[in-house]
């Protein structure tokens, strides 16, 4: 069935080779929690007790997107960087046709940025205190925002591995791009935290997918471009 | 001549310093091709644009098979290319990089395939072995491995025998002989045993 889709059963190839890597030397994953889980004490203890009232959804709904953003920033680029800076990048080119290279790296993002949610969002909600009205709308918002998160994240890992400054420039380029993704992203969980109308955080919902086929079909109409420079 | 390769006036230029200027070239099916010159002189780069791995400042490079001039997908499907920058995933054992690279190009893998290229190129019994615990001439072996798993008509070679012992130059003798008979050897060395295999050479200044 799979293999009616060489994009698909070729990029399922990079995944299993990425995460197998990954399993073995956990270079990105390291970075990613390392940074999410410091952020995350520092912000638990200096406002955790803090928060009450209605400006606690507002502050807690931006509090956790930029845990995840700058988390996303810290070890995302790692997926591209690492086949520049070990020299596999040239077998990888050889053998394999861009489109697949971007969705099996866009694929491992997203399995990394799940696995860190995951683990994240649960400790965000007892440490703050906090209290979800809107459950389904609340994991609707943390899935389609971390899948946003890796599509938009891969793509630039791609132009950053290019680059000299590789550290800086990634989360520079990455700001604007996800500006959209992240005002979306806070409003529906500021929606689903403070227990606002159904409507109101289905709106943002909808920019939300519309923001990840964007961003996908983009990425994947440049991928081309940016890996064969 | 239906399989050839075609360079047609070939330049290529780095911040204002030319290392070579309208290089054109037929290498015909069945042939091997040496490019010589001293370290430097491009002999690398040259290898790189016949890959599609570097834009050439102007020119052309076709890769002509049956009659057809190749897609760069299709050019991916039918090159092979051992080199001292091509690195493989040393976190994968020899076998798990073998399976890699089997499933990004399409192609089906099996254990039998796979040790029988390893027996091939001199790693029998290595097979579950991090690449990364290899030696370097290990690595180069490891390389071939990598190059012939699609049998590719068209080996490109960057310093054939880098790294290896007298068994592993034997290797790739034996490797060229063959690849001579079914398709098309472009390699860049310096060392003269190598450089007798050469049908035509192209000697970068």
């Amino acid at each position: 069935m799979i293999s009616n889709f060489p994009w698909l059963s070729r990029g399922l190839a990079v995944l299993r080779k990425d995460l197998r890597i990954e399993f073995r030397t956990r270079y990105a994953y390291s970075a990613l929690l390392m940074f999410a889980i410091t952020t995350l004490v520092t912000v638990s203890f200096s406002v955790g007790g803090f928060l009450a009232g209605p400006e606690m959804t507002d502050i807690a709904a931006a509090l956790l997107w930029i845990i995840l953003f700058f988390s996303a920033m810290a070890g995302l680029s790692r997926t591209f960087v690492q086949e520049e800076e070990s020299g596999t990048v040239i077998a990888l080119k050889m053998a394999a046709e861009p489109e697949p290279v971007y969705v099996g790296k866009y694929l491992f993002n997203v399995v990394l940025l799940f696995s860190l949610t995951v683990l994240v969002v649960p400790l965000f909600i007892v440490m703050l205190n906090l209290s979800v009205v809107l459950v389904g709308g609340f994991l609707a918002t943390v899935f389609l925002g971390a899948m946003g998160l890796a599509g938009a994240s891969t793509i630039l890992a791609a132009i950053v591995a290019k680059a000299g400054a590789k550290g800086s420039l990634m989360t520079v380029l990455a700001f604007p791009i996800l500006l959209p993704l992240l005002l979306g992203a806070i409003s529906a969980t500021r929606t689903a935290l403070g227990g606002g109308s159904p409507e109101a955080i289905n709106t943002d919902l909808l920019m939300l997918f519309f923001y990840n086929g964007v961003a996908l079909a983009a990425s994947l109409l440049l991928f081309e471009y940016v890996w064969n420079e | 001549m239906q399989n050839y390769v075609a360079v047609k006036k070939l330049s290529k230029e780095y911040s204002c310093r030319q290392l070579f200027v309208d290089v054109s070239v037929t290498i015909p099916d069945r042939s091997v091709f040496v490019v010589l010159g001293h370290n430097g002189a491009g002999k690398t780069t040259f290898l790189r644009i016949l890959c599609g791995l570097v834009p050439a400042t102007s020119g052309q490079v076709d890769f002509v098979h049956c009659g057809n001039v190749l897609t760069a997908a299709e050019k991916r499907a039918k090159l092979g290319l051992v080199s001292p920058e091509l690195e493989l995933y040393g976190e994968l054992s020899a076998v798990e990089n073998l399976e890699f690279f089997s499933g990004v190009r399409g192609l089906p893998f099996t254990l039998q395939r796979a040790r029988e290229i390893l027996e091939f190129v001199g790693l029998k019994g290595r097979g579950h072995d991090y690449v990364a615990t290899f030696s370097s001439g290990m690595k180069q072996r490891m390389k071939y491995a990598q190059a012939l798993l699609h049998n590719p008509p068209i080996l490109i070679l960057d310093e054939p025998t880098a790294n290896l012992d007298e068994v592993g130059v034997a290797l790739v003798d034996t490797i060229i002989r063959r690849q001579k008979e079914k398709g098309i050897v472009i390699m860049a060395t310096n060392e003269p045993r190598e450089v007798c295999y050469g049908d035509q050479q192209l000697s970068l200044a």
